[in-house]
Order: structure tokens, then C-alpha cells, then sequence
């Protein structure tokens, strides 16, 4: 049973950091550059999930996905069966509730990339597209893996929206989160003491590993050769 | 201008532009850059006080900021236009452009970073053409390493070759080698010289140092509050400034306003009295409007200090004054004496030593007759 959550909490934590890290870099470049003056509309958008309950933005989800609401709708006629209580409504909650988590240290990093490094880029001939893959890319490296670390581990220990858009079917969408309310709502203590212990274990371990590579000379790790 | 000169022989580079800049965004001053000059190939130095708009100017040569209006153009290719609404991106204009931060890329080796812009080339042609540029720059020994393991000299040139080595049309340097000794300094320039002996492109290389101008211009543009207010050869507009701005701004630190007192002709001399004072000047006999102000000009380098009354020297200005300031300023002390006019003079910590001077010191300044620049009133003789 805990090797059943584990696999899928596991699945679930690399989809979601793996669409994070392809979405989040382009959005990340857009707020830390972009000159509109609407930017801050996004901004505030994007870190909602910070703040706001979980419960809130399950609800919210829950109805957007379910037959109440076009996009619900039109995913159903599509596939034949609704996205709420699987695992790709799942990963739509979980991709929203850890997208600050991923877009914030990203955006950081590349904003504090010397602009006059990307300036000299130009004046050497390079396209905007060339100048992000061989100096923001690398350079802002080490906010780009925070972030998809951080939204891995996020989405590992996620509970409040992964009950409220899909409940508790094992195989489906029961986390290891999920299976730990669950064994402590059977007052199953000792089992549910082993899940919680993975996961802390687990949790902890890959934020050892992200400070640990943080430590290093970055340039010496992700040289461009 | 026309067609025909746009067309002209030689990859000059002609400049006519206006725009408006803020030189100090604080106080919120706008400035309008004027300008209209080309620039030949060899060194040109652009010369000017900082806040005169010469980065700007260089911005909107290299394509990294529009100007309001009019056209920049190499050899006859246009690079901006205002009229045709032609713009090229800094990244096609193929204007070499270093900027004062060197801004070498610090993930890169040295070979890296010098082949950065050489992308479209086959690997071969690229390793071929860094090696060469490496090698007239004397840092092929270097090439592995990254640019924190440089020196400042060093980092010039890793710089300097990963602009050159894309052969560009025109070279601007912002102040790239102010920070460097004058030894160093002096080795980067013969190279680049050589190197430009036989690409001979224009090389437009701003200052605000006046010994730099001295020591690299074969011509000089002067430029102050975003206009170009004197040009010509170095020693023309460095040494005999046609313009009062020109004058501070190419170090005269002392300009004193004075009168006419006597003309020498047979020694080739005038006197002349410093207004609000009993300061007179023996000065070089010059054609002024005798009942009209003039202005002297005096380097503060120029200026000999002694602690003791001198005797038996050739020049006829001697005044006694006391030391009423003393500050280090770089590796040099900058005095303030008052004569009856303040005089500013630079000495060395060696002398302040030898001579025991300090503040309240009673000294003697010894002014050569020929360290006197004179001028008349603003505007003439402008170019």
C-alpha cells in the first residue's frame, strides 16, 4: 500500500516539476524582463498559491474541472471521462499549487544576471535566443534547479488540493499525504507513523542534496563545454 | 550631407545624431545630444567630463539605444536612419563596442569566451581565427582559464580580442583602460595599433583622462554637455584649447579672470593683474582685446612649490603664499595655496615630506611664463 502512494506521489512530484521547469523558464525570463506595465498583475497571479488555503484553490479547481464548467465539459467529450478525482486533474492542481515554488526562484536568478553580460552578448553578434541558451540559461542555473527541486518536494508533501480535486483512490490519486490522513483517520498509528516517516526522510534528503549543490562553485559544475 | 560624401573612400564612420538624455536621472536633468563628426580609420579620442554624454553617444552607435534623429553609417552602409526609418539591432551592426565593465563571461574559459561570436564559423575557421587573435594579443598561454583567474591587464585583452576577432567595421572603447597602470596600459594600446595597421578601422576611444588623449590621439573630439566643442589634432585641442570648456575640461585646474596691465613685446611677454588681487602675471604676448577681461589658464601640475624664497631662476612668476589645504587625491597630494588668488598645485607625498609642509606652511609658487595659457572671452576659434 505505501509502495502503491509512494510510486505515484513519486510520478506525480516528477510531471509536475518537469512541466514546471519547461513552463516556469520562459515565464520566469518574462517577469524578471519584461517592461510592461502590467507585469505586477501577473506577479501577484502567480504567487497566489503562497498565500491562499489550499482548500480554496482545490474548491476552485474541483468546479473548473468538474461537468459544471466548460472546461470540464469539453475534457469529458473529449475523453470520455471527467478530470476531477484523476490523476491528470492531479497534475493540473499540482502544477498551479507549486507554480511559485518554481517561478520565483527562477525569475530571481535570471534577474540578477549582470544585464551588461546579455548587452555584450548582443554586441557580439548574438540573437536574443543564443544569449538566453549560452549566458542566462547557465548563468541563472542555480534558480532554475531550486525551483524545480522546490516544486518537486512541494508537490511531494502537497495534501489540501490533492484531496479537494481527487480524493483517496488508491492507485489513482492517493498520495503518500493522503495515505497518511487516511491511516490516522483508522487510528492506524504505527503505519501511519512509517509513511510519515518516508516521507520526512525523503523530503529532507533532496533539500540536502539542492543546498549541498548550491554550495558548490556553480561555473565549475555546469560549464559549457 | 551627401550622398556622395556618405559614399566616400575609406570605412569611416559618420555620425549625425540628436538625442535627448538624462546625464543625472537623480535631478532629473535632460540633455540634448547634438553631434555630427566621422571618424577615420585609426584612433580618435573622444574627450569630455562625465555626464557630457559620450557613453550615450556610443550607445547609439554600437545599437543599443535609438537615437531621436538623424543617421549613423560605416563605409557608406547605413546602420541607423532616422528619415528612412532604417535600424539595425546592436547584434547586426558589427560595431565593436567595449564597454567600461569588460563584461567577459565568467562561466567561459578565455578561448570561450574570444569564440563566443564566431558561432556561424566552421569549427576549424573558429579555432584557427582565435588562436590568431590570441596570439596578436598576446594571451594564448591563457586560453583554458576562466576570468576570475586574470589580472585586469589580462581581462583588457581577452575583451578586447573577442570583440576584434569578429573583424568589426569600427571599435569603440569606453574608458576601458582607466583602471589600468600606465605601463600595462601603453603595451595594450601598441597592440591594438598593430593589430589595426593592417585592418585599419576607425577607433573611437573615450576619456576623461588628459594624458590618455596626450599618449593615443592622432585626433581629438571634445565633447561637453552633449555637444562636440572642439576638434582636431591632439595637440591642438589638449594643449591650445580654442574654448574655455575645453580648457577645464582638459585639466586646467586653475583659470584665474584677469586684467591688462603691460605688454613686453621686445621679450615676448605681457603682464596681466588677477582680478580682486595685487597677483600680477608675466604671461606669453598674446593678440587680446586690451580692455577687455582675459582668462589664464595654469595646470595645477605645472606649478612648482617651494618652502623657501627661490632665487636664480628663470621663471618670472614667483609668488609668496600660505598652504591653506592639503589632500591626497589618487597617489598625488593637491595643494591649495593663496597667493591672494587661490592656486591649485599638484605635488608629491615625497615632497610634502622633503619640504615638511602642512597646512599654514609658508611657500613659494614658481610659474613658468609659458605655463600660462590665455585666452579671450568664449566662442572663437571654436573648431
Amino acid at each position: 500500500m505505501i509502495l502503491q502512494a509512494l510510486t505515484l506521489t513519486l510520478k506525480l512530484a516528477v510531471t509536475v516539476s518537469v512541466i514546471l521547469l519547461v513552463a516556469g523558464v520562459p515565464l520566469a525570463c518574462w517577469l524578471a524582463f519584461s517592461p510592461r506595465r502590467w507585469k505586477f498583475f501577473v506577479e501577484a497571479l502567480v504567487s497566489l498559491p503562497i498565500v491562499l488555503p489550499p482548500t480554496v484553490l482545490g474548491f476552485y479547481l474541483l468546479v473548473a474541472l468538474g461537468p459544471l464548467s466548460p472546461i470540464g465539459r469539453w475534457y469529458q467529450t473529449l475523453s470520455g471521462h471527467a478530470l476531477a478525482f484523476t490523476f491528470g486533474g492531479l497534475v493540473i492542481g499540482s502544477v498551479l499549487y507549486s507554480l511559485p515554488f518554481a517561478v520565483q526562484p527562477m525569475a530571481t536568478s535570471f534577474a540578477a544576471v549582470d544585464g551588461r553580460l546579455l548587452q555584450a552578448s548582443a554586441l557580439l553578434g548574438a540573437s536574443r535566443w543564443r544569449t538566453f541558451w549560452r549566458i542566462l540559461l547557465p548563468l541563472g542555473l542555480p534558480g532554475v534547479l531550486t525551483g524545480f527541486v522546490l516544486s518537486f518536494a512541494h508537490t511531494l508533501g502537497e495534501f489540501g488540493v490533492v484531496l479537494m480535486i481527487g480524493g483517496n483512490i488508491p492507485g489513482a490519486t492517493r498520495t503518500i499525504s493522503i495515505l497518511i490522513f487516511d491511516q490516522v483517520e483508522t487510528l492506524d498509528y504505527a503505519a501511519a507513523n512509517r509513511t510519515a516517516l518516508l516521507l520526512l526522510v525523503l523530503c529532507f534528503a533532496l533539500l540536502t542534496v539542492l543546498y549541498a549543490l548550491r554550495r558548490r562553485a556553480v561555473w565549475g559544475l555546469w560549464s559549457w563545454k | 550631407m551627401s550622398a556622395a560624401e556618405m559614399r566616400g573612400p575609406g570605412p569611416e564612420l559618420l555620425v549625425a545624431i540628436r538625442k535627448s538624455f538624462s546625464a543625472n536621472r537623480a535631478a532629473n536633468q535632460s540633455f540634448l545630444l547634438d553631434v555630427e563628426f566621422s571618424v577615420a580609420p585609426g584612433f580618435t579620442i573622444l574627450f569630455g567630463p562625465s555626464g557630457s554624454g559620450k557613453t550615450t553617444l556610443l550607445d547609439c552607435i554600437a545599437g543599443l539605444r535609438r537615437a531621436d534623429s538623424g543617421r549613423i553609417a560605416i563605409a557608406g552602409d547605413l546602420l541607423f536612419d532616422a528619415n528612412a526609418a532604417a535600424n539595425l539591432p546592436a547584434h547586426r551592426r558589427r560595431v565593436g563596442y567595449l564597454l567600461q565593465f569588460l563584461a567577459l563571461f565568467p562561466h567561459m574559459t578565455v578561448e570561450q569566451n574570444v569564440q563566443y561570436g564566431l558561432h556561424g564559423l566552421a569549427k576549424q575557421e573558429r579555432e584557427r581565427r582565435s588562436q590568431e587573435i590570441l596570439e596578436s594579443f598576446r594571451i594564448a598561454a591563457l586560453s583554458r582559464r576562466r576570468p576570475a583567474e586574470l589580472s585586469g591587464g589580462e581581462r583588457q585583452r581577452v575583451a578586447l580580442a573577442r570583440t576584434l576577432v569578429l573583424r568589426p567595421r569600427a571599435l569603440l572603447l569606453d574608458e576601458p583602460l582607466t583602471a589600468l597602470d600606465s605601463k600595462v596600459k601603453s603595451q595594450i594600446v601598441d597592440d591594438l595599433r598593430a593589430w589595426n595597421e593592417n585592418q585599419r578601422i576607425p577607433i573611437l576611444y573615450v576619456t576623461h583622462q588628459r594624458e590618455e588623449g596626450f599618449a593615443l590621439g592622432e585626433r581629438v573630439l571634445a565633447m561637453n554637455s552633449g555637444k562636440i566643442v572642439a576638434q582636431g589634432s591632439a595637440h591642438d585641442v589638449l594643449q591650445r584649447p580654442a574654448l574655455e570648456t575645453v580648457a577645464q575640461l582638459t585639466g586646467f585646474e586653475n583659470v584665474l579672470v584677469c586684467s591688462f596691465v603691460a605688454a613686453h613685446p621686445e621679450q615676448g611677454t605681457m603682464t596681466c593683474r588677477a582680478a580682486e588681487s595685487h597677483v600680477e602675471l608675466e604671461i606669453p604676448l598674446s593678440r587680446i582685446d586690451q580692455s577687455r577681461p582675459l582668462r589664464v589658464g595654469i595646470r595645477a601640475g605645472d606649478i612648482l612649490l617651494a618652502s623657501a624664497a627661490p632665487q636664480g631662476l628663470s621663471a618670472r612668476n614667483i609668488l609668496p603664499g600660505t598652504l591653506v589645504n592639503l589632500r591626497q587625491q589618487d597617489v598625488m597630494l593637491q595643494a591649495i595655496v593663496n597667493c591672494g588668488v587661490k592656486l591649485e598645485v599638484h605635488i608629491t607625498p615625497a615632497a610634502r615630506d622633503a619640504l615638511q609642509l602642512q597646512e599654514g606652511s609658508q611657500v613659494w609658487l614658481v610659474v613658468k611664463t609659458y605655463s600660462c595659457q590665455v585666452w579671450q572671452g568664449s566662442g572663437q576659434n571654436s573648431r
